[in-house]
This record gives structure tokens, C-alpha cells and sequence, in this order.
């Protein structure tokens, strides 16, 4: 999964440019270098599978024919049960076999493991929104704030998920709380930080000729917030979402990996790992990857919603 | 001579005619920075009566705009004192004495002409219904009619300028601080804008103090000139004006403009301001 627009280099989303069409990106000649990369990967893929593989399939075929051709090594190579590396015609029978082939609530459905990840990473995502907004509004307002909260801020972040997710997963399974709610708290914790990084430098983004305007009218901190700094804030929120909406996918998968769940996109990777079933794994990467593809993309529409509304450039 | 015709009831009590609106005696400001000090204003006195257009001219650096921001309470004075409405900068300032016109326009580019007027009536809070009585007639003041619902970038400089003046003007304060509003326009755009600002003036009365540091802008308009040099920032002369209220754009070829214009000229020149 590639996305062709930048998530979060520095500046990304700021100004009041809306994006091409997609139909003009392609038109304007920017699909073909997206295609070369596209058929480039493609083709490395296969043949690691092939390199990958072979040692593994030539041994198995060797021990009944001795004389087994090349060929039919290069073939098996492609068509492996549990391949070292899959290839991608595999993958993708894998994906079309467990969503359009079986109903979207069977356990083996891809569709029903995307919904109960889905679920702890919008909760997870929007409490995370929240949380940031807050946090930044408080530290732009305070310099007690400033100084004492924005160091446990980053070293928050500092800590590695892995480490905390356990923690916030046994310790809440163990007070009666298991399911949607652990896994969303790891979620929010993943993206509460890029949210309140980027809206401390959004909410202090005007410039001072707007900022004494304001003064010229007596306006209060309240009301500069409210028509000032939140409005001017806008491109940074939406470019901070982006990355947060990914690390909150993140943070739903790992919440699912520490009680070896039953249901959900990790425990499709965790399950596929515990019995070598590595295409099962890498249809569950490709899942994720789509749905943090998708999530961020509808983050984007919202942004380009919010832009028109605010006279953005056509 | 008769009180502006207001708009509405003016939020601050209107001083009698002649009323000193600006009083400043031995004023001085000193920035501190990082690679030392720099004496900004020093020793500034000055009265300014209501009624009067008073233009602040000067090379750059010799503290018009700081002198601006004193009087608008976003710098304050290390030295000396200041009175705004008889009251400090400060109060004069929470009581929303002044409209305050910046160098660049700053709209907020995510608001719409109409709703950058509206921006200070929204934040005074002044009901729905006359916002818009009062967004209709500024915007009308300034020729911008039919424009309400475009955006900043959709207009040009000297209609960006406009609008922010009739930003300034929405709210009717009695006191006008200009800041080279006109700085950034071309000629013709700025003959234009002097002379419908000119033009507001002469109806409604208001006290304007301008910053320029085109000389013939300020002889056109002001009916008094403070001359002001650097290092440090002071008022080196203070010259009368006096070409009656009404002046077509021709009045800048008379005898009486030109005599102006040179002392003007020769005053600055007296604080080595151009050398
Ligand atoms: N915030 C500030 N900090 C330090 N020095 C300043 C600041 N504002 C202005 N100055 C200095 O004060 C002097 C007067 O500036 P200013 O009032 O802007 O002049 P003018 O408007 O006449 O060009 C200049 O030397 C300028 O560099
Ligand atoms: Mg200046």
C-alpha cells in the first residue's frame, strides 16, 4: 500500500490549495512513475518468492522424485501451502477467498477480523483527537502547563507499545474490563501525541499582526481561541489526524496480541504465526494496510470539506 | 464644527471637540534585545486634539509604528507618559477607543469580506441583525459593496486594504490609527484611497493619526505633520498644514501644497533622516 500524498512531512496540508483529482493526477502523467513502482515491486516480489522458497519446496519435492525438474520446483515455489514468503497472486486469492466468498460474520470472514479492529481504532482515534485538542489548548494557554506537561508528553512516547500494552490489557482484564475498551485505551495512547505535538504548533501558528488584532479589540483568550487560533490551527489538525488515525489502527492490532484474542486483525497475524500460515498473515497486513489506506484517505475528505467551507481556493 | 454623526451609541464617553485625545510628555521607549539595546523613542512630546489628522513621517526606523503601538497599547513605554481619552493606552484600549489599520491588510484568510468586517462587531457583541446593518454600510463606505461574500484572496491589495479599513470602521471608534496602509499599493490605488479617506474624514469627524513616509500623502491629507528622525526615535518638528477641509487631488500642484511639501522636505532633511 503506497499512498502518493505525503501524511505528515513538515507542512504537509498547510495552505488553502485543495488537491487535484485523482482523474487530473492521472491525466497530468503522475499515475505512470505510481505504476513503474507498482510493477518494480511486483516483480522483486516474485522473484524473492522464488529465492525464498526454493530451498524449502526443492527439499520436500526431492523426497519423493529425485529427479524433479527445475520447472516444477519454480512452480511450487508460487504455489506453496505455507510458503517462506507468498506471492502475490496467493495473497490476493487468500483476500477474495475470506471476504467475498464467506459471510462477513463467519469467523473466517477478513471482513468480520477489519470490523473488530475497526472498532477499538475509531474509539480509540476520536478519544485520542480529543485528548490532543485538550492537552494543546492547555499548554498554549499555560506555561505552567507548558513546562510541566510537555516533557511527560514526549516521554510517553518514549516508552515502546510493546511494553505497555500488556500492562494496560492484563491489568484491565483483570479489574472485569476485556474487549473493545483496552484495546482503544492503547489506540488513544498512540494518538493522542501526534494531535497534541501539532496542535501546540497549529494554535501558535497566527501571526503576530493577527494575534494583536485581536488586542486592538479587547477580544478575550476564549474568543481569540474560538476565531483566531482554532480556525488558523485547521490544516495542522488534519495533518496530525492523518498520522494519528494510522498509529490508532496500530494500537488496536498490538491491543489484540498480549491475550492471544480470538477475533480481530492481530489475531489473524498472531494465529497465522502460531501455525506457520503465512499467507493468512500477509492477508491480514494487506487488510490493515487498505484499512489505514482508507482511514486516512477519509480523514483527507474531511479536510478537503473543511477547506471548501473556509474559502479555500478552488 | 458638530460630533460625528455616530452610528450607534460609542461604547467610551466622547470627549468635547478640541479635547486632547493624545497626550504624550517626555515619552520614551528602549527595546532590550540580544545584541544590545535600541532606543526606539525618546523624549516624544505630543498632543493631538480631536478632529485632527495627524500624519507621523520619517524614515524607516525612526519609530512611527512604535510610536502607533504605544498610543494602541501593544508596546509599552519605558519612559515619560501617555494618555489616550485621558485615560492610559491600556484602559483607553479595553474601552475600544481605536480602530487599529496595520501595514498589510491581515484578513483572516477563512473568512469572507463580510465576516472579516463583522470579525470585531462578533467579538464586542453586537446582535446579528445590526452586524449586518453596520458590514452593508461600511463595506459600502469603502466601495466594496457586492463583495460580502468573496475571500480575501479573491480581491486585490488595495481592495484588501479597503476592507480592512472598513474593518476598522465597523465598530465606529472615534480614534484612527493608521499604520502605512497605503505603503504596499501602487500610485494611482493610493491617489484613490487618500482621497476617499479624505473624504470619511471630513464626514465623520473622526481623529486619525497616519503613519506614511511619502510626503505628499501626508500633506494631502494631514492638517498636522510630526517630522520624526532616528537613532534615537524622536520628533524633531512639528509643522502646520492648513489647506482647509476641502481638497480635490489638483491641490497638490498649488503653491501653498509645495511650500508645505518643502518644509516638510527640509525638516526632515534637518534630522539627517535621508542622508
Ligand atoms: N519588537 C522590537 N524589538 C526590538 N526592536 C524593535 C522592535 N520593534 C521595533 N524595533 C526597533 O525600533 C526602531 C523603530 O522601529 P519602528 O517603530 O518600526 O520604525 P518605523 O515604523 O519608523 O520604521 C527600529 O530600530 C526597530 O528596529
Ligand atoms: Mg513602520
Amino acid at each position: 500500500m503506497t499512498l502518493s500524498a505525503p501524511i505528515a512531512e513538515p507542512g504537509a496540508g498547510i495552505g488553502y490549495r485543495a488537491r487535484p483529482s485523482l482523474r487530473s493526477r492521472i491525466a497530468g502523467g503522475r499515475a505512470g512513475p505510481v505504476l513503474v513502482v507498482l510493477v518494480a515491486v511486483l516483480v522483486l516480489w516474485y522473484a524473492g518468492a522464488v529465492l525464498l522458497n526454493w530451498p524449502t519446496e526443492s527439499a520436500r519435492l526431492a523426497r519423493g522424485n529425485p529427479e524433479v525438474s527445475p520447472a516444477e520446483i519454480l512452480t511450487a515455489t508460487l504455489s506453496a501451502q505455507r510458503p517462506v514468503l507468498p506471492a502475490p497472486h496467493q495473497i490476493a486469492v487468500e483476500i477474495w477467498n475470506t471476504t467475498v466468498k464467506v459471510s462477513p460474520t463467519a469467523p473466517r470472514s477478513l471482513v468480520y477480523h477489519a470490523g473488530v479492529t475497526l472498532g477499538p481504532t475509531l474509539l480509540g482515534f476520536a478519544l485520542g483527537t480529543l485528548l490532543g485538542v485538550a492537552l494543546a489548548v492547555g499548554i498554549i494557554h499555560s506555561r505552567t502547563l507548558d513546562k510541566s506537561l510537555m516533557p511527560w508528553v514526549i516521554t510517553s512516547q518514549t516508552i515502546p507499545i510493546l511494553a505497555i500494552a500488556p500492562m494496560v490489557i492484563v491489568v484491565l482484564n483483570s479489574v472485569g474490563i476485556s474487549g473493545l475498551v483496552p484495546k482503544a485505551i492503547i489506540s488513544t495512547y498512540l494518538s493522542f501525541f501526534p494531535v497534541t505535538v501539532g496542535m501546540v504548533k497549529g494554535l501558535r501558528s497566527p501571526d503576530a499582526m493577527h494575534l494583536d488584532l485581536m488586542r486592538t479589540y479587547n477580544a478575550s483568550g476564549r474568543q481569540t481561541l474560538a476565531k483566531l487560533r482554532a480556525p488558523a490551527s485547521l490544516p495542522f489538525l488534519f495533518a496530525s489526524m492523518k498520522v494519528a488515525v494510522a498509529a490508532a489502527l496500530v494500537g488496536a492490532i498490538v491491543g489484540e496480541l498480549p491475550t492471544g484474542a480470538q477475533a480481530g486483525l492481530g489475531a489473524r497475524l498472531l494465529a497465522g504465526s502460531y501455525y506457520g500460515q503465512t499467507i493468512q498473515i500477509w492477508s491480514a497486513l494487506v487488510a490493515a494496510s487498505a484499512m489505514a489506506g482508507v482511514l486516512v484517505w477519509l480523514v483527507g475528505l474531511a479536510e478537503t470539506t473543511a477547506r471548501r467551507r473556509a474559502g479555500a481556493r478552488a | 464644527m458638530s460630533a460625528a454623526p455616530s452610528l450607534a451609541p460609542a461604547p467610551v464617553p466622547v470627549p468635547a471637540v478640541g479635547d486632547e485625545v493624545i497626550a504624550a510628555r517626555k515619552l520614551g521607549l528602549v527595546f532590550g534585545t540580544n545584541d544590545g539595546s535600541v532606543h526606539a523613542l525618546k523624549d516624544v512630546d505630543l498632543t493631538i486634539r480631536r478632529g485632527e489628522f495627524v500624519s507621523f513621517i520619517g524614515p524607516s526606523g525612526c519609530g512611527k509604528t512604535t510610536l502607533l503601538r504605544v498610543i494602541a497599547d501593544l508596546e509599552q513605554p519605558t519612559a515619560g507618559s501617555i494618555t489616550v481619552n485621558g485615560m492610559t493606552p491600556g484602559d483607553a484600549r479595553r474601552a475600544r477607543a481605536y480602530g487599529y489599520v496595520f501595514q498589510a491588510a491581515a484578513l483572516y484568510p477563512w473568512r469572507s469580506i463580510a465576516r472579516n468586517v463583522a470579525l470585531p462587531l462578533e467579538i464586542m457583541g453586537v446582535p446579528k441583525a445590526e452586524r449586518a446593518r453596520r458590514i452593508a454600510a461600511n463595506l459600502d463606505l469603502v466601495g466594496l459593496s457586492g463583495f460580502e461574500k468573496k475571500f480575501p484572496w479573491q480581491l486585490s491589495g488595495g481592495m484588501q486594504q479597503r476592507a480592512s479599513i472598513a474593518r476598522a470602521l465597523s465598530f465606529d471608534p472615534d480614534l484612527l490609527l493608521m499604520d502605512e496602509p497605503f505603503g504596499a499599493l501602487d500610485e494611482i490605488v493610493r491617489d484613490h484611497l487618500n482621497a476617499e479617506l479624505l473624504k470619511l474624514w471630513a464626514t465623520t469627524r473622526k481623529t486619525v493619526v497616519f503613519v506614511t513616509h511619502s510626503i505628499p500623502e501626508a500633506v494631502f491629507l494631514s492638517t498636522r505633520i510630526v517630522v520624526m528622525s532616528p537613532r534615537p526615535g524622536r520628533i524633531t518638528e512639528i509643522i502646520d498644514c492648513d489647506l482647509g477641509a476641502e481638497r480635490p487631488l489638483e491641490i497638490r500642484e498649488t503653491p501653498r501644497f509645495l511650500e508645505i511639501a518643502h518644509r516638510v522636505r527640509e525638516g526632515l532633511r534637518a534630522g539627517h533622516g535621508y542622508e
